[in-house]
């Protein structure tokens, strides 16, 4: 989930008026905030606007009065942090967020749900990308959507499901990246001839598994279905149905813990025939507008 | 790996510097991105930093079209420019074709890195 909210912005100012931080205190802190979250600017002579709406929290080690500060339109709080330690100043960043959400690292990492969410999701490179829409068929998730000038958009980046790469190999011009992927081209290294072919053998799903992906997807959990009523053991059953699919996701790259959260193949025909028929439509528009 | 996608803008103006930690993964190694940031913080030039680019494009956040905006040559650290230049692209503010440069921090090393950041502009053939 992405949090509604913009996190406030940091600005430690160290221009006329302010004594520096030492470089290490400087250092120390810079790592802190980013590690928690918060996007931090060094200000030498007056501070960048920041973005309407975006809370500004001013720390300095201000001689005599603090100096004015230009922040955005949202609320701006100066902190006069002279003598405290890198963990004070932390702690005064902390308290004046108060009690806004904010999606945190830290969190994210460790899994805790509510607001935090790992920023996972395809990144489209414009310059590679043809409008052939062949990600928003795949994708079962909305994650894709069109724009009013009909082309393919991220539109809900939310949506995706994380560490599942799946849908860069449905693109046969090698333009979907995640850019927290392990490995390139996906996650942003430059393209070669050989990716492009290599790519466009592995994206060929259909052909490797000898068919419509989904109509597989739907075969195998329907199969597993049938075994898990015949069977009493649902350890058993369950067992089955992960060696059913590993093959798919060997071949698709689709973390298991994706296949095994699919919805019903009832579920997945629907949003199959829903996300076919956006990509369907979305290209008839933009072949109409050219 | 290094794209420079201007070697004709006047860099009169102080560049604008910004640097991704990439908090949300363990995509850039630990000690290259804290290096850099070493290197920048003590450096005491002025600087932004952002906890993960990748976080502010899925939720579009408007600090990156304030930095695409900007008029003077903006030079960022973070990971593949392809990814990086996306991921503006993404948060509707796409950023121009002169004046930007992006230092890859998962595949150079920190002092190349602060080496391009901090030094004045040298025009290099664009790589992407
Ligand atoms: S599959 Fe690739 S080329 Fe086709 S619309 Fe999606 S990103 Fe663009
Ligand atoms: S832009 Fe690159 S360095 Fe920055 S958060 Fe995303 S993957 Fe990490």
């Amino acid at each position: 989930m992405i949090a509604a909210t913009l996190p406030p912005r940091v600005v430690l100012y160290e221009g006329p008026g302010a004594e520096p931080l030492e470089p290490k205190d400087r250092r120390e802190l810079f790592a802190q905030l980013l590690d928690r979250g918060y996007a931090v600017t060094l200000a030498g002579s007056g501070v960048a606007s920041a973005p309407p709406t975006a809370t500004v929290i001013v720390l300095g080690r201000f001689q005599g009065s603090a100096p004015d500060v230009a922040g955005g339109d949202g609320p701006v709080s100066v902190h006069d942090i002279s003598g405290e330690q890198v963990e004070q100043v932390v702690e005064a960043v902390e308290s004046a967020r108060g009690a806004r959400p904010m999606n945190r690292p830290e969190a994210a990492a460790a899994n805790t749900g509510g607001d935090t969410w790992k920023p996972w999701f395809p990144v489209i490179d414009m310059d590679r990308c043809t409008n052939c829409m062949q990600c928003l068929s795949f994708c079962l998730f909305d994650v894709y959507g069109v724009s009013e000038t009909h082309h393919l958009q991220v539109e809900n980046p939310a949506n995706c499901k994380v560490n599942c790469p799946a849908c860069s190999r449905v693109c046969p011009d090698v333009a979907i990246m995640f850019p927290k992927y392990h490995a390139g081209p996906i996650d942003g290294a430059p393209v070669s001839e050989a990716d492009v072919s290599r790519e466009k053998m592995k994206v060929d799903i259909s052909a490797l598994l000898g068919g419509d992906i989904y109509a597989k997807l739907r075969e195998r959990s329907a199969d597993a279905k049938a075994r898990f009523s015949r069977e009493r053991s649902a350890d058993q059953a369950l067992a089955e149905r992960r060696r059913c699919l590993k093959k798919l996701a060997d071949a698709a790259a689709i973390p298991r813990e994706v296949l095994d959260a699919l919805p019903s193949p009832e579920e997945i025909q629907r949003r199959a025939e829903e996300a076919q028929a956006r990509a369907d439509a979305a290209r008839a528009a933009a072949e109409a507008a050219t | 790996m290094t794209d420079t996608a201007d070697s004709t803008t006047p860099s009169h103006k102080q560049p604008r510097l910004l640097y991704c930690r990439c908090a949300y993964a363990q995509v850039i190694p630990a000690d290259v991105k804290d290096a850099v940031l070493a290197g920048l913080t003590e450096s005491g030039e002025a600087f932004e930093a952002v906890p993960d680019l990748c976080e502010m494009a899925a939720r579009r956040d408007p600090q990156l079209a304030q930095l695409a905006a900007e008029t003077s040559p903006l030079k960022i650290a973070a990971c593949w420019p392809r990814a990086v230049r996306g991921l503006f692209t993404q948060a509707g503010a796409t950023l121009p074709k002169t004046g930007v440069t992006v230092h890859n921090m998962r595949t150079d090393s920190a002092e190349d890195v602060l080496a391009g950041m901090q030094t004045a502009d040298q025009p290099t053939p664009e790589e992407t």
